[in-house]
């Protein structure tokens, strides 16, 4: 390992002094297969990405479109597991420090059993967790492991969460808060909302953690336009796409992109 | 914080393991089931649809010629199959429909394997005037062309879906995406007491007709409580709708019937209670077929209602307490005792109620004494004649 891994605190912390935005790429451990996965997550640390959203690939992803089921059951199909995708953490550790968020669903993390699970996610050199379906007061008894652990738990809020709902649902969250853009599920889309600014102008009144948008980002454009509303940026199905299309060199491009089109926005306060 | 409360779970099971989207909606679904359950003018309408347009209270029937084959008795079917669409599905849907309608939804959306459910919802939709999608895997579709048609008749719209396993579980995945997408103006009317908190309890609850009718004409009947109550188990609804009349009648014996499929041991089975473990999927806290890694596995049965790798969560709470019992018959079985009914006494049923008849050979094998027996007998078997017969032919010339 070189140099421990940073916070996710302190990853927001530099980047604001800095007036500039988080960029948080997503990518399915394991796609498309082991080696090239492993490249890829390297290509995000190396192409201006500051934390790296990691997926657990998992049989039944209900909150994933098209892009990232496919990705998963590819990487399930190939061998891909829990320890796997710790794994292939643990040797990304040995050269790069950006902070990990591990994202999956809950059931692969209970089978490996939660307090074991993070103690090795953490060991592996993770600094976040997000799962998609446990949500706040879902079950206190496993929220109350996460956030007892050193890993960060990453509060997810709805376009449907009601103002009322904000402060209790960012409860026990740490690093930041990811605020879905959207009602619906993961996948690059032609067009952004335009009243974001207003939304995250609503929880931050709420929520005293930076906020990430995801769902839907796809283009620098966007990216740009979300960075100048909240302080991270989360993109996933868009950079599978683009790996699917122009392969190692491909995503590259895309990433450079986006990171161009995110600094070119001035940053929110 | 405020936490979930006991609401919702039964013992450890159930619960709300779904994306932050749609906690609202199950907060202003169990909000309208809530209201609802307390006013008499709801359970009259629901009432009223149900002797009407459903033909309720279904009968009760003595199968004495199946007794003598079989060498057990008596034993009552409750016939479910005669309502209108041919299974107790319509019993869920109607309630559901009436909910939505309540909370101002003119979409419905739900997920169906064999198509029963998804023909008791576009029939419902039908009946008040509401859109209906219906997600069934593309396996399912080409399987089960007539109730794909029979939707369309009645103005719903099947849309096949071509992901994982392309059967009832990615129906459900892919009604889920939906619903997160549409939440706002849609209800999701899940088939099965399975699904996040409130669906277990309020499919129930809208099943739980079947148990209070039969609980009744059971005593007309015979003067006393049945000995032993049987119904398949996929999901479990149409068990749950039978067996909570009986819950608090601790001489009844209550047995849930999965499928064995090829086997328990050939690993290709639905039997979730008898060989899965606890796990996560669907939004609820319960018995799964699942691998080491906790990834989900395929189900298989003859019979596309019960291949299913989850199962309601208040089956496994029953399971674990003890309170009812849980076997398992293969597709074999359950073949032989789809032939026998119709034989015996001139009704055919599902293949998944099959699996619920197969049993009682059994209960004449094991030695106890069930005493009378009710057998809910949850649908009719026209859907599943040209897959039997096709199953045989092969058999025939293999």
């Amino acid at each position: 390992m070189t140099s421990s891994p940073v916070s996710i605190q302190d990853c927001f912390a530099r980047n604001r002094e800095k007036n500039r935005g988080v960029l948080i790429p997503y990518l399915t451990a394991g796609y498309p297969n082991r080696e090239i996965s492993l490249e890829l997550m390297r290509l995000v640390a190396e192409s201006g990405g500051d934390i790296l959203e990691l997926g657990i690939p998992f049989s039944d992803p209900l909150a994933d479109g098209p892009t990232i089921q496919r990705s998963s059951f590819e990487a399930l199909e190939g061998g891909m597991t829990v320890e796997g995708t710790l794994d292939l953490l643990r040797t990304f550790r040995t050269s790069h420090d950006i902070p990990v968020v591990l994202f999956t669903y809950l059931n692969p993390v209970l089978q490996y059993g939660l307090p074991e699970f993070l103690q090795a996610s953490t060991a592996a050199g993770a600094q976040g967790l997000l799962l998609t379906d446990l949500p706040t007061g879902a079950d206190p008894e496993l929220e109350g492991q996460i956030i007892s652990s050193d890993l960060d738990l990453i509060r997810l809020v709805a376009p449907t969460t009601g103002r009322d709902r904000i402060n209790e649902v960012a409860e026990g969250g740490s690093g930041f808060i990811y605020f879905i853009s959207r009602t619906g599920v993961t996948g690059a889309r032609q067009d952004l909302r335009s009243d974001l600014g207003r939304e995250v102008a609503v929880i931050r009144q709420e929520v005293d953690l930076p906020i990430a948008i995801g769902f839907g980002i796809s283009t620098p454009d966007q990216a740009a336009s979300v960075a100048g509303v909240c302080e991270g940026v989360v993109v996933g199905s868009a950079l599978i796409n683009a790996f699917d299309e122009g392969g190692v060199s491909g995503a590259g491009a895309f990433l450079k992109g986006l990171r161009e089109g995110m600094d070119g926005a001035p940053a929110a306060d | 914080m405020k936490v979930q409360n006991e609401v919702g779970r039964f013992g450890p099971f159930g619960g709300r393991y779904v994306p932050e989207t749609l906690i609202p909606a199950l907060d202003e679904l169990s909000e309208a089931y809530e209201a609802a359950k307390g006013e008499e003018g709801f359970w009259k309408e629901l009432g009223a649809l149900f002797k009407d347009f459903v033909g309720r209270p279904s009968p009760l029937y003595r199968a004495r010629r199946l007794e003598a084959e079989v060498g057990v008795g008596p034993v009552f079917l409750k016939r479910e199959d005669l309502n209108h669409t041919g299974a107790h599905k319509i019993n869920n849907t109607l309630g559901q429909v009436l909910l939505a309608l309540r909370m101002g939804k003119k979409r419905i959306i739900a997920e169906t394997g064999a198509g029963q459910h998804g023909v008791a919802t576009a029939t419902a939709c039908a009946l008040f005037g509401l859109d209906c999608v219906v997600y069934m895997g593309d396996e399912d579709v080409s399987r089960q062309a007539l109730n794909v048609y029979r939707m369309e008749l009645m103005g719903a719209e099947v849309r096949p879906v071509s992901s994982g396993t392309r059967t009832l579980k990615d129906a459900t995945n892919e009604a889920i995406r939906d619903w997160v997408t549409n939440v706002r103006d849609t209800h999701y009317i899940i088939g099965s007491v399975v699904g996040p908190d409130p669906f277990p309890r309020l499919v129930r609850d809208f099943q739980a007709v079947i148990g209070q009718e039969a609980k009744e004409q059971m005593l007309e009947a015979t003067g006393s409580l049945p000995g032993t109550v049987v119904a398949c188990v996929g999901g479990g609804s149409n068990a749950m709708g039978i067996f909570h009349a009986f819950l608090h009648d601790p001489h009844v014996s209550l047995v849930g019937v999965e499928a064995a499929g090829e086997g328990i041991e050939t690993q290709r089975h639905s039997a979730s209670l008898s060989a899965g473990k606890p796990g996560v999927l669907h939004g609820s806290l319960s018995y799964l077929l699942q691998d080491e890694d906790g990834q989900v596995a395929p189900a298989h049965s003859v019979s596309a209602g019960l291949d299913y790798p989850g199962v309601g969560p208040e089956h496994s709470q029953l399971r674990d307490s003890g309170r009812a019992r849980y076997v398992s018959v293969q597709d074999d079985e359950a073949l032989e005792a789809f032939h026998r009914l119709a034989r015996t006494e001139g009704i055919i049923p599902a293949l998944e109620t099959a699996h619920a008849l197969a049993y009682l050979s059994r209960l004449n094998q094991d030695g106890s004494a069930p005493g009378s027996i009710l057998v809910c007998l949850s649908g009719r078997g026209d859907k599943d004649v040209a897959h039997v017969a096709k199953l045989e032919q092969k058999s025939l010339t293999l």
